[in-house]
């Protein structure tokens, strides 16, 4: 018998005999630092917003030769504009074969299809949803909207199934096809229209193919990671009976990942439905359309309608997709009765099409445009002491003085003191690609705008890390708590992106207030969960251990799930701010103005089409900025991880 | 020998980078963990050569990170092998095309693993056909044939059941009947039992030794259990950092265990159960009894423990006729005693010229 050696642990190290400084001296001294280099250096090597910037000429210049060179440069006439015939093609059979399904008969078949992947409560839902956007009186700019989600979605899954399976099966493909993944999804949804535009002009082509884009992401990365799940040893299996390659991928990889596949498609249909009604931008029809047009007018109600109409799309789509995702296969009669179910409620619906009249009943349709203008008008008039006081406060108390600072400090003390902060917080690769980003949105001419929405993504989600914090500490803490808002919180991440927009327009007006909001209410769902999750995480065993020490609850929270949780708080940060950016971009549609405005400027008016497209740029930039400044944090990013896989 | 069912010669098996510079080279010779810290490469397989008969079980017994797994993929190439020589009923697997070695897998040879992996959106007699389906065979008939094996292995009845509504030890037939669906000549086991229940085991066990009667498979078994190996196999290699310490029949590795590794596994095994007559015999002692009871030399020593009841003489051991030495009860007790004192003879009297 060899026994362990005892005496193995080191010998205990000898206090150091020179004091170290505390810990807080260096972050002191550098925020010192900054402030002093600030008060000094205040107004000097400032960069003001200049609209006849070179670069914004040089890419109107390019524009120009593109639209002059449209039907003639053999890249447009071989490739790009078969692209774009393609695509409009698509979206024109879809809306066409959606609209001779005639409105009965698209209810039968969401009810069908509902039927099919969840029985009876999802059919039920499938009908009231369908049957509810008719009610609003938006069915037929409904049918453009889903007719847009479809052909982007089909496209999305038509690339992003084989290029996840193919990413699933290659860790070499993977590696190149995730940080690209990564940045696309960092990427403002508005970031995407302007290459756009100028590659396949105006309207639902354009808009088919932008949204294939923003939707692909969660389509190739669900997809690969579930054939990567896929069991090692049924592969095997199959390999060792002498099935070949496709064989294996057929009738193992395939079916295996396929409930996970649909859970990609749900996410793919998710995002495409965030990103279609903001194609209105560029000309594409739908629900989109009279959305931004009333939000352009201020027209809560007349705004408010056609979001819900959209709101109920997604719930639809969403359920079905989610119920069938989680279907599992059953005996010859449940699938008997499935597809049964599916074919009566289908031809029901085709039947009644010749019967009823081509539109959705008139009678049927309610209008409330009016009662909800109303309604915010009284809360106007009512509430104006609150939310004035609110929207005052953050404006005069934090959105202005942190504007100020940060255009009037020099470019080069906000691009070091961005550096160092990365560097300390997430290593030297991600300081310097942060540090890099802001450069590059100095070079682009857009500095001051910049700011400004840095300013606006900074506030909102100081408040939304704030409150999801408080939220998610909670629900960790209170089983009862917890149960309330899980399903509010599943509740709000359904919901498509701009629809926050909606309350927050209602209750405060137009501005930079409306715009943070409506990202505090986009992102702190994510925020709350993510911080929840983590403090659950933490193992029963060591919060057992702790309590047997006699901890207090505070001691609990504060020295054992806090500290233990910090990779998942850190995560939840950098949703929280991504998040934020995307919401406070999207805020331009309701006067928040800055970089936002100057893309949606750039799709209004042909002189600001080089100012858009740089701002589209300069949103990324800012976006992997912010990104890489939290992603020490984030763990599966992080370059010190990477060095051990 | 060229009538061997499968012939391996000098594999080698090394993941990592440039892994077939290593062989031949000195860093061969390290120990698994001393080339780990070296070169970054592990070595799972070393040098291992071994004959299996048509018609023999064959058992590879090791500790977890043995290299046992890696062997027996090795055989079909579902891991590629680094180096060596590795023939099957003759033919080289290294030299087939990827074409042959499919037809091998789907016809000739076929595997059972520890995990099932069974298709769960598969029915029971789906899951059984997938070899032939693989095949192109017609839906009817590999059905036909399904049901044919799902009763072989005791699984009428459960044709239309979904694998995740099967206790472990049924799906593991359903494993079974798998492999034997395809009419291979070599069946190959990969610790199917490990994830199973004692008890179903051992019924399990008892189904492998009624098959391999019923049908007659050549059949490498990998198991880390000695028990089973002792219990399956008509000779058992052992394997330790990825190298064959011994081969032979479970006698072999009882009575004489070819270095201390082998001797400090076998310790606790009831050697009166495995052991023959053979190696206690010893030759008669001037002036003792020549007239007791007469038993062959393969007698397992615990069944002649009657004999020696029944008379104070000792028993005579006879090989081929004539007498290779006599065993008295006191020697008798002395194998039946547990511990690990010295046995009589430090190889067996009168064994075949032949291990």
């Amino acid at each position: 018998m060899v026994s362990a050696p005892v005496q193995a642990a080191p010998p205990v190290r000898a206090p150091a005999p020179v004091r170290r400084l505390p810990r807080w001296v260096a972050p002191v001294a550098g925020v010192v630092a900054v402030v002093a280099l600030y008060v000094a250096f205040r107004g000097r090597a400032v960069l003001p917003h200049d609209d006849d910037a070179t670069l914004f000429h040089w890419l109107n210049d390019a524009r120009d030769w593109v639209d002059a060179n449209r039907n003639s440069s053999p890249i447009f006439i071989y490739v790009v504009n078969y692209i774009r015939l393609g695509a409009a093609e698509l979206f024109t059979l879809i809306q066409s074969a959606l609209t001779a399904l005639g409105w009965p008969g698209l209810v039968g078949l969401a009810a069908g299809l509902g039927w099919l992947a969840g029985g009876w409560r999802i059919a039920l839902v499938s009908l009231a949803g369908f049957a509810g956007v008719g009610v609003l009186g938006f069915w037929e700019a409904s049918v453009e909207t889903l007719a847009l989600t479809l052909s982007a979605v089909l496209l999305s899954l038509l690339f992003g199934i084989p290029l996840g399976v193919w990413a699933g099966r290659s860790p070499r493909v993977r590696r190149i096809v995730t940080p690209v993944l990564d940045v696309m999804q960092i990427m403002p949804t508005f970031s995407y229209l302007s290459p756009m535009v100028l590659l396949f002009l105006i309207g639902p082509a354009s808009a088919t193919i932008a949204t294939m884009i923003y939707a692909m992401p969660p389509a190739i990365r669900i997809t690969s990671l579930a054939i990567q799940r896929v069991p090692a040893v049924t592969v095997e299996a199959s390999e060792s009976l002498g099935a070949t390659g496709g064989q294996t991928l057929r009738k193992v990889r395939l079916p295996l990942a396929l409930n996970t596949i649909m859970l990609g498609v749900n996410q793919t249909i998710a995002a495409a439905l965030a990103m279609v009604p903001l194609t209105a931008l560029i000309a594409a029809p739908g629900l989109g359309e009279d959305l931004i047009r009333a939000l352009a007018r201020v027209n809560v109600g007349a705004a408010l309608v056609p979001g819900v109409a959209i709101v109920l799309l997604a719930i639809v789509l969403d359920r079905v997709t989610r119920a069938a995702a989680q279907r599992r296969g059953g005996g010859n009669r449940a699938r008997a009765v499935r597809w049964g179910g599916f074919a009566v409620l289908t031809a029901a619906g085709i039947a009644l099409t010749p019967v009823m009249a081509q539109e959705f009943p008139e009678q049927w349709q309610v209008q409330i445009v009016r009662p909800i203008n109303d309604v915010v008008d009284w809360i106007e008039t009512h509430w104006y002491v609150f939310t004035g006081f609110l929207n005052d406060t953050v404006a005069y108390g934090l959105l202005n003085p942190l504007q100020n600072v940060l255009t009037s400090a020099p470019w080069w003390l906000i691009t070091a003191a961005v550096l160092v902060f990365a560097w300390r917080l997430s290593g030297p690769a991600a300081g310097l690609v942060a540090a890099g980003c802001l450069l590059g949105v100095a070079a682009l001419g857009l500095w001051a705008h910049s700011m400004e929405t840095l300013t606006m993504v900074l506030v909102g989600s100081l408040i939304t890390i704030a409150a999801g914090l408080a939220l998610g500490v909670a629900a960790a803490r209170s089983r009862w708590f917890a149960a309330v808002l899980r399903p509010l919180l599943d509740a709000a991440q359904t919901m498509p992106s701009f629809s926050y927009l909606l309350p927050a327009v209602a209750l405060f007006g137009n501005g930079r207030f409306t715009a943070i909001m409506a990202s505090f209410i986009y992102a702190v769902p994510v925020v709350a969960r993510l911080v929840e999750d983590g403090l659950r995480a933490v193992p029963g065993t060591v919060m057992e251990a702790a309590r047997s020490a006699g901890s207090t609850d505070r001691q609990l929270l504060w020295k054992v799930q806090l500290p233990m949780a910090r990779g998942s708080l850190l995560l939840a940060a950098n949703q929280g701010i991504v998040m934020t950016l995307a919401m406070v971009v999207i805020g331009a549609l309701v006067g928040a103005g800055a970089l936002g405005y100057d893309v949606v400027a750039g799709f209004a008016q042909q002189e600001d089409y080089g100012k858009g497209l740089a701002a589209g740029v300069a949103l990324v930039l800012l976006g992997v900025m912010l990104d890489r400044i939290t992603q020490g944090a984030n763990g599966r990013r992080s370059p010190h991880k990477k060095r051990n896989a | 020998m060229g009538t061997a069912a499968i012939e391996v010669r000098g594999l080698w098996k090394i993941f990592g980078p440039k892994a077939d510079r290593i062989i031949g080279s000195p860093d061969a010779d390290l120990e698994p963990a001393e080339l780990r810290a070296k070169t970054g490469c592990t070595a799972a397989v070393r040098d291992v050569g071994f004959e299996v008969r048509p018609g023999e079980v064959f058992v590879v017994m090791g500790l977890s990170g043995s290299g046992k797994s890696t062997l027996v993929r090795c055989l079909t190439r579902l891991i590629e092998p680094t180096a060596g020589e590795l023939r099957i009923d003759g033919q080289d697997v290294r030299a087939m095309s990827a074409k042959q070695l499919r037809e091998l897998r789907r016809h000739r040879v076929s595997m059972v693993f520890q995990h099932f992996g069974l298709l769960p959106h598969r029915r029971v007699v789906d899951n059984v056909g997938y070899g032939l389906e693989i095949q192109g065979v017609g839906r009817s008939e590999r059905n036909e044939k399904a049901r044919r094996i799902l009763s072989l292995v005791g699984l009428e009845g459960h044709e239309e059941s979904y694998p995740e509504q099967l206790s472990g030890g049924m799906q593991q037939r359903v494993g079974l009947a798998r492999a034997l669906a395809v009419d291979p000549e070599v069946l190959l086991f990969d610790e199917p039992f490990s994830a199973l229940d004692p008890l179903i085991r051992r019924d399990m066990q008892a189904e492998v030794i009624r098959l391999h009667r019923e049908v007659g498979k050549t059949m490498v078994f990998i198991t880390h259990d000695l028990s089973e190996a002792l219990k399956l196999g008509e000779r058992i290699a052992i394997m330790r950092a990825g190298a064959i310490v011994q081969v032979g029949t479970p006698e072999e590795l009882v009575g004489a265990p070819a270095d201390d590794y082998v001797a400090d596994f076998v310790r606790d095994v009831p050697r009166a159960q495995v052991l023959s007559l053979r190696w206690i015999c010893r030759a008669p002692e001037p002036g003792e009894p020549l007239d007791g009871p007469e038993l062959p030399a393969d007698t397992v020593i615990h069944d002649a423990v009657p004999y020696a009841m029944a008379s104070d003489r000792p028993i005579r051991v006879v090989a081929d006729g004539e007498l290779v030495g006599v065993v008295s009860r006191v020697d008798i007790l002395g194998a039946v005693r547990p511990g690990d004192g010295p046995l009589v003879g430090a190889a067996p009297a009168g064994a075949p010229g032949e291990a």
